[in-house]
């Protein structure tokens, strides 16, 4: 590599690297999406009622939640941190504010959102403080906030339910209607992945999350406000999981404390599948929305394909480690021909 | 997943960190008081006491053995886990894999296995579990968090297929009475003895054995550990068999002892085992810690759920203590190296 | 040419003072950056050149004295505050982000802007293709940092630092991984911002350098300020008697040696992609050295020969036994020992004590019945610490604490208490300080002497002239020549080691 070349050596080598590399990254999202259409097929040839409007529209719904968590986790994780905690904001999120409309019924859908938002930000918040500012393992504070906010959040509910009679039928209208034949939330999730997806790629202070992930010790020497990032991924992980959890209040209309309980393991999946990497700075919230999109149809097709559901849980987790698995090889691969064209570039 | 943590560290770690036992003498005394596993014991003492004169009935010897049995497979796996969070590593999956041990132990014997057939195939099962974790993470040398993530959710989801949302019951009294009854001429339950005897040999081999050093050398750096000719992959490898097998041996004591296997048993173990293992001062990021400083944390824990139980604090807010307690304890030490590093700054 | 500047400096550092717990890294330093003129700052490793580099870059606050810029005091709170006022540092070790795209590693933060504030992309790639043809390398802007070589890093980090118009440039070790060419066309892009205006800072090894690049010099010592004048009218000798605090009669004392019978024997060696068809032998009493550029392989050869990478053909024997692929454990079974290149990960376990670490190769030899015996543990310490000169308060203390130089010594102390025949040895005096490299290669040259068979990597060539019988020269993941002692010179190393030599 260091030798004494006197012309520069050809940058084609170079390119041709670039292009595999860009390659194996597209090739994440592209085999993403030729699973889910296999998946696809192969369920509705054996049950033709799982491609019927009512099927479709149902996956979509289903999708949406865990996709506007999954591009809130999709944050955090690219900065080489975990957030456990979104399941129980979720939960505890759907119960206040469901707590919050049926004492008074005349209280506005907007408020609704904005106090769910608020609680969901508020958990990110302390979150976000103990990782960035108080150096502790994201792991070890949002496990331990994942108990926390879980027991705050039976405390509150005391064995009680919310039902949808007592809520305002706005709420539940957002949660089911749809226009132009387009449910509310998978509208609602799109919208911010696109955002979410268009800032980390298309601004400075988005790039530097994938920077923070990459190395966080390169970050701090390039003068990166590395607690802030990781703060702010928290707070908008944090803010999407209470979105997501009005959402659920509305999808739903009854709701018990233990919402979105487990979700965490879903969500982590959903991420990981969807090819970012557990160890930061690669991946993308689109690829993050097809990784939930493509758990929620497998969980749907097992269901039409009649299979014991309980097989649910065990395929994510094995989805999870095939995901993680396959990237490991497939860097593995990449860094080997790196290595090779490094060498014949000498 | 802890680098991130660490952004201040390259500055901190570059040079002699302030962790490094330097000649301030006169601070020496300071220092020995701060050291956590001193605390925690501490902290043990102040809960025994305070437990004592709030609810007369704590400090009986009826109680305390029910409070030390009720610990016995959190108390089991934290060994385990201890070895494996001073190798840096983590095993998220272990109440996993008692839920499917537990499983396993109510579909075999719903189907008319011997117990005495059940047990050994139960633990080999485990071990296998382990061994999976073990090959994903020193094969393809992928970060345990992730896998054990991975098989947490597979194992328990393995667990359900399994038994489904059934629960077995009626297990013959004979094998019950092993997980709950004392060792005769004691009030120590047989799981707790158990543990005892696992603890001192689990203490000797950490801090007294090639292996153990070893563990310490893979923890703070395991690329010079590997280079010292330390066989790293191997005794990961070993780490992750012997938290499968030991979970699966958990789910057998959990499943007598509750006499009821259900899928979801022991759902959220791990909190508490981690918690444990942090409280006892092993450091998250490997290289440090004691096994008298866990099994001091696991008592912690232990004592404190049952005081909350005596007091009729429901198990959310017990899960809610658990939950500050695991936060406190990883909080603590690192505001406790800033305190420090802050009071030693303005050198002379 | 500096000495006419402005009075005025333009970054200063007065009476600053810097503590890392018990250790004093800077105590009372002054250091004046005038603009257009290179400084050049020299130190052995440990005299705190490191610490004031990152003092400069906004890294560490100073616990006493001033930052001055302009001749204002300032207080840098981070990095970014330094980059504000145009201090751009390219470190020793290279930090890149791997996964993101060489441009974007150049411009992370300072990213040119398009329509709504959006990053350019087309605009940042082109920028970087025109440093890049500044320095004269062809590294494509768009491929993703990770892969690349060191040297390729290095170049990356220095198209950084050119891209922000610095007014002070800081370079630390810079060179250490660039070829002659590469580091004459730095040193081209260098006098020309110098002359520009531009204050430079120059941290090397290579004294050359120094006496080549720039007008002044500071010489620090064991984090202490020792002199600060004009570089024309000293000698190489001059400035490592203010680096060391003494004279230095012989820094290459070797010793002439018989060779013996073959030690280690290495035929057809090949790993895919990093080197091919490596043969050799080692003889006892022989001290064989590696040379050639930094990535032409030579580390690789060592690594795969102690069995930390897997080699994929040809074969290792040492003393008569074939060595099995992979396995550091058959290695030193066999009688190999490796000092590796990088003290502080592959070396050292950094947070642990200093018997600990002497103690870690050999845990089986430690061992009463099952259990390690601490007594042993400690007089294997305690008396390598002492044959080989280790400076240290207790055995107990964390190796962190020590110099580069000692702690080398512990890594040195780790392996000859294991007893090896074959001591590989790569990088030995890397970020060592003078005083201590000859002590490294005193005990090379003993060790020889009493029948050890020694192979030495190493880029600093006077060192392999100096103490090598055999020089094997690597290019392009092969071996290129074989040279004996009497033949080697810097000129026949360097032919072979650049390929111009057959």
């Amino acid at each position: 590599m260091s030798t004494v070349t006197t012309t520069p050596p050809a940058p084609a080598a170079g390119r041709s690297a670039r292009n595999l590399v860009d390659m194996v990254f597209r090739a994440r999202e592209l085999s993403l999406v030729a699973a889910l259409v296999v998946l696809v097929g192969v369920t509705a040839v054996a049950n033709s009622n799982f491609l019927s409007g009512q099927g479709v529209k149902d996956i979509l719904l289903n999708t949406s939640i865990l996709a506007l968590l999954a591009v809130g986790q999709s944050a955090v994780v690219m900065t080489r941190n975990i957030d456990l905690s979104v399941g129980s904001v979720v939960g505890l999120v759907a119960f206040t504010t469901g707590d919050f409309l049926s004492a008074d019924h005349s209280r506005g859908i907007v408020s609704v959102v904005i106090l769910g938002i608020a609680i969901g930000a508020a958990c990110g918040l302390i979150n976000g403080l103990l990782v960035s500012f108080c150096r502790v393992p994201a792991l070890v504070v949002t496990l331990g906030t994942l108990y926390v906010i879980q027991g705050v959040d039976y405390y509150l509910a005391h064995g009680r339910q919310i039902n949808a009679v007592d809520l305002p039928p706005g709420l539940l209208d957002l949660g089911n209607g749809s226009v132009l034949g387009v449910p509310y939330l998978p509208l609602i999730t799109v919208l911010i992945m696109l955002a979410m997806g268009f800032y980390l790629r298309s601004y400075p202070s988005g790039r530097e999350f994938y920077a923070i992930g990459s190395s966080p010790e390169a970050a701090l020497l390039a003068g990166i406000p590395v607690r802030r990032r990781v703060l702010a991924a928290y707070l908008l992980s944090g803010a999407l999981a209470g979105l997501g959890g009005v959402l659920w209040l509305a999808r739903f209309g009854t709701v018990v404390a233990d919402s979105a309980n487990g979700w965490e393991l879903l969500v982590v999946s959903a991420v990981v599948v969807g090819g970012v990497a557990i160890t930061g700075g690669v991946g993308s919230v689109y690829g993050a929305t097809l990784g939930a999109l493509l758990l929620t149809t497998i969980g749907s097709a097992l269901v039409v394909l009649r299979v014991n559901p309980f097989w649910q849980q065990a395929v994510t987790g094995a989805l999870l480690l095939l995901a993680i698995s396959v990237d490991r090889v497939l860097a593995l691969r990449v860094a080997r021909l790196l290595r090779r064209r490094n060498v014949r570039r000498v | 997943m802890s680098e991130t943590t660490s952004e201040a560290a390259p500055a901190q770690k570059a040079s002699p960190g302030p962790d490094a036992p330097g000649p301030g003498t006169s601070r020496r005394g300071v220092g020995h008081l701060l050291r956590w596993d001193v605390l925690v014991t501490a902290l043990l003492l102040v809960v025994f006491l305070g437990g004592s004169l709030t609810s007369p009935s704590f400090a009986s010897a009826g109680n305390l053995s029910f409070a030390l049995g009720d610990l016995g497979e959190i108390a089991l796996i934290a060994l385990a886990m201890t070895m494996l969070v001073v190798a840096a590593e983590v095993d998220l999956s272990v109440a996993s894999v008692l839920g499917l041990s537990s499983a396993l132990v109510g579909s075999l014997w719903d189907a008319g296995w011997s117990i005495e057939t059940i047990i050994p195939l139960v633990i080999v099962v485990g071990a296998v579990c382990g061994l999976v974790n073990g090959l994903l993470v020193t094969r393809l040398g992928l970060p345990s968090l992730a896998v054990t993530i991975g098989t947490m959710a597979l194992y328990r989801g393995l667990a359900y297929v399994v038994l489904g949302d059934r629960a077995i019951a009626e297990f013959p009294q004979q094998y019950a009475s092993l997980a709950v009854d004392d060792v005769p001429g004691t009030p120590i339950p047989y799981p707790v003895a158990l543990f005892v005897v696992l603890a001192v040999v689990t203490a000797i081999v950490l801090h007294s054995t090639g292996f153990g050093r070893s563990l310490f050398a893979i923890g703070s750096q395991e690329e010079a550990a590997f280079f010292a000719g330390i066989r790293v992959k191997r005794i990961k490898l070993v780490l992750f068999v012997l938290s499968g097998t030991i979970a699966a041996f958990a789910g057998v004591i959990f499943t007598l002892r509750y006499g009821s296997a259900r899928a979801d048993n022991g759902v959220g173990i791990e909190l508490a085992v981690i918690a444990a293992v942090l409280i006892g001062g092993v450091d998250f990021d490997g290289g440090k810690g004691t096994l008298g400083g866990v099994i001091a944390g696991v008592l912690l824990i232990g004592l404190l759920r049952n005081l909350l139980m005596l007091n009729d604090v429901t198990t959310e807010i017990q899960s809610v203590v658990t939950g500050l307690l695991l936060i406190v304890s990883v909080l603590t030490p690192r505001l406790a190296a800033v305190i420090r590093q802050r009071r030693r700054l303005p050198a002379p | 040419m500096g000495e006419t500047g402005p009075e005025q400096p333009t970054l200063a550092l007065s009476h600053v003072s810097k503590a890392f717990g018990a250790v004093r890294a800077l105590r009372d330093v002054s250091l004046e950056l005038f603009a257009g003129e290179a400084h050049a700052l020299a130190g052995e490793n440990g005299a705190g050149k490191s610490t004031l580099v990152k003092t400069l870059a906004g890294v560490h606050r100073p616990d006493s004295g001033q930052v001055l810029l302009d001749g204002e005091p300032v207080v840098f709170h981070g990095p970014a505050d330094a980059q504000q006022a145009g201090v751009a540092v390219i470190y020793q070790e290279p930090t890149l982000f791997p996964d993101l795209s060489v441009a974007e590693n150049i411009f992370m933060g300072r990213q040119p802007r398009g329509g709504l504030g959006r990053i350019d992309r087309r605009t940042m790639n082109a920028e970087a293709d025109k440093l890049f043809e500044r320095l004269g390398v062809g590294l494509d802007p768009q491929r993703p940092a990770r892969g690349l070589s060191i040297a390729d890093q290095q170049l990356v980090e220095i198209a950084k630092a050119l891209s922000r118009n610095a007014r002070v440039l800081i370079m630390d070790e810079p060179t250490a991984a660039l070829s002659g060419n590469e580091v004459a066309r730095l040193f081209n892009v260098v006098k020309a911002l110098r002359e520009q205006g531009c204050a430079v800072l120059f941290i090397s090894h290579r004294l050359d350098e120094i006496f080549e690049l720039c007008q002044r010099v500071t010489t620090l010592r064991d984090g202490a300020w020792i002199a600060a004048e004009p570089v024309e009218g000293l000698t190489h000798e001059d400035l490592i008697r203010r680096m060391v605090g003494r004279d230095l009669d012989a820094l290459y004392p070797k010793q002439e040696t018989v060779a013996g019978e073959v030690a280690l024997k290495v035929d057809r060696l090949t790993r895919e992609g990093v080197f091919a068809d490596v043969s050799f032998e080692v003889r006892r009493g022989e001290i064989v050295a590696l040379a050639g550029l930094v990535g032409a392989g030579r580390s690789e050869v060592a690594r795969a020969i102690f069995g930390i990478d897997r080699f994929d053909a040809g074969s290792v024997t040492v003393g008569g036994t074939r060595l099995p692929a992979a396995s550091p454990t058959a290695a030193m079974a066999a009688g190999l020992a490796l000092v590796p290149e990088d003290r502080r990960q592959q070396g050292l376990v950094m947070e642990l004590s200093i018997e600990r670490n002497i103690g870690l190769a050999g845990l089986r030899d430690l061992r009463k019945g099952p259990l390690i015996s601490r007594a042993a543990e400690r007089d294997r310490a305690r008396d390598w610490a002492v044959r080989l000169q280790l400076k240290f308060g207790r055995l107990t203390d964390g190796v962190g604490v020590l110099s580069g130089g000692n702690q080398q010594k512990v890594v040195l102390a780790k392996w000859l208490a294991t007893g090896p025949s074959v001591l590989i040895v790569d990088e030995p005096t890397r970020g060592i300080d003078v005083g201590t490299k000859a002590e490294v290669h005193r005990l090379l040259s003993e060790l020889a002497a009493q029948g050890i068979a020694v192979l030495m990597i190493s880029s600093d060539l006077p060192e392999v002239l100096g103490m090598a019988d055999r020089v094997l020269v690597m290019h392009e993941g092969r071996i290129a020549a074989e040279i004996p002692r009497a033949d080697a010179t810097e000129e026949s190393v360097m032919s072979a080691a650049t390929g111009r030599a057959a």
